[in-house]
């Protein structure tokens, strides 16, 4: 239950500094920081191959991937219309309304919960071996595993395609 | 302490898809979007393991796998069009991307 509730703690204030910060290098090692919270809440779910590829795949390979294209962009500062001094949540207007629509979202969802009070406690069993989930991958998720390839040839071609310069064309 | 339930699992993960969404409305950063965009894809992974393990079944975290792939795709696509974008533009404000409004 601690760690359930440290984790939680570290999840929710690592996703809030990710929307908070002016300097988005800083919120991609905040998000980093955020999945590795998850990554723990994972393990205490029993399931240490989603931990595992969280940190690997998310932390080390998606976010890896942004780091790089902040630090290609290299554009630190966000220009609105507003004064820049000003912290990006405090902005007047659409802005405050959307994080009034925020909270009006988490309050729905969580009163949605305590409605429907699942107040299962986890059974005993659990499905944790990682030969599982791979033979299921090879038997009855089959389809969709090689599907996932063709989608990730799709997004490999789009974004060379997307991002060449030009003069290339 | 009782250990956590399914449903404080549930509510960690409604506070984290709240947290996403005003992520895309509040932030004016095209980046700021995308990972806002990536918080509320982990808090729906978070609520696929917590109903996997509460109904003892591996098909939860088959789809986090998924998801995680369609992620990455995602990704790698949002992000080469926010590389387009700031070459044309040299500006990573959504508000300035208005060729398509009529």
């Amino acid at each position: 239950m601690t760690f359930f509730y440290f984790f939680a703690a570290v999840a929710v204030l690592a996703s809030l500094l990710v929307i908070a910060q002016r300097n988005p290098i800083y919120s991609v090692l905040l998000l980093i920081a955020s999945f590795g919270a998850l990554s723990g809440l994972y393990v205490l779910l029993d399931a240490p191959f989603v931990a595992v590829i969280q940190i690997i795949v998310y932390a080390g390979a998606i976010m890896v991937l942004f780091l790089f294209v902040v630090m290609l962009l290299n554009a630190p500062h966000e220009e609105t219309e507003h004064d820049e001094r000003v912290h990006p949540l405090l902005r007047p207007g659409p802005m405050r309304f959307g994080g009034l629509l925020a909270v009006a979202l988490v309050l729905e969802l969580v009163w949605a919960l305590v409605k429907a009070n699942e107040s299962g406690r986890f059974g005993s069993a659990a499905v944790s071996s990682v030969a599982t989930i791979g033979r299921l991958l090879f038997t009855d998720y089959a389809f969709a595993f090689e599907v996932t390839s063709v989608l990730i040839l799709a997004a490999m071609v789009g974004a060379v395609v997307l991002a060449r310069r030009e003069e290339w064309r | 302490m009782p250990s956590p339930s399914l449903n404080d699992y549930l509510v960690l993960s409604a506070i984290l898809f709240a947290i996403g969404v005003a992520g895309v409305f509040v932030r004016r950063n095209v980046i700021t979007i995308l990972l806002s965009i990536e918080i509320m894809l982990n808090a729906v992974n978070l609520t696929f393991v917590a109903f996997g393990r509460a109904l003892g079944s591996a098909d939860g975290q088959i789809i986090v796998f998924f998801v995680m792939t369609v992620a990455a795709a995602e990704a790698a696509v949002g992000l080469a069009i926010v590389i387009n974008l700031f070459r044309h533009k040299e500006s990573l404000n959504p508000d300035t991307f208005t060729e398509l409004r009529w």
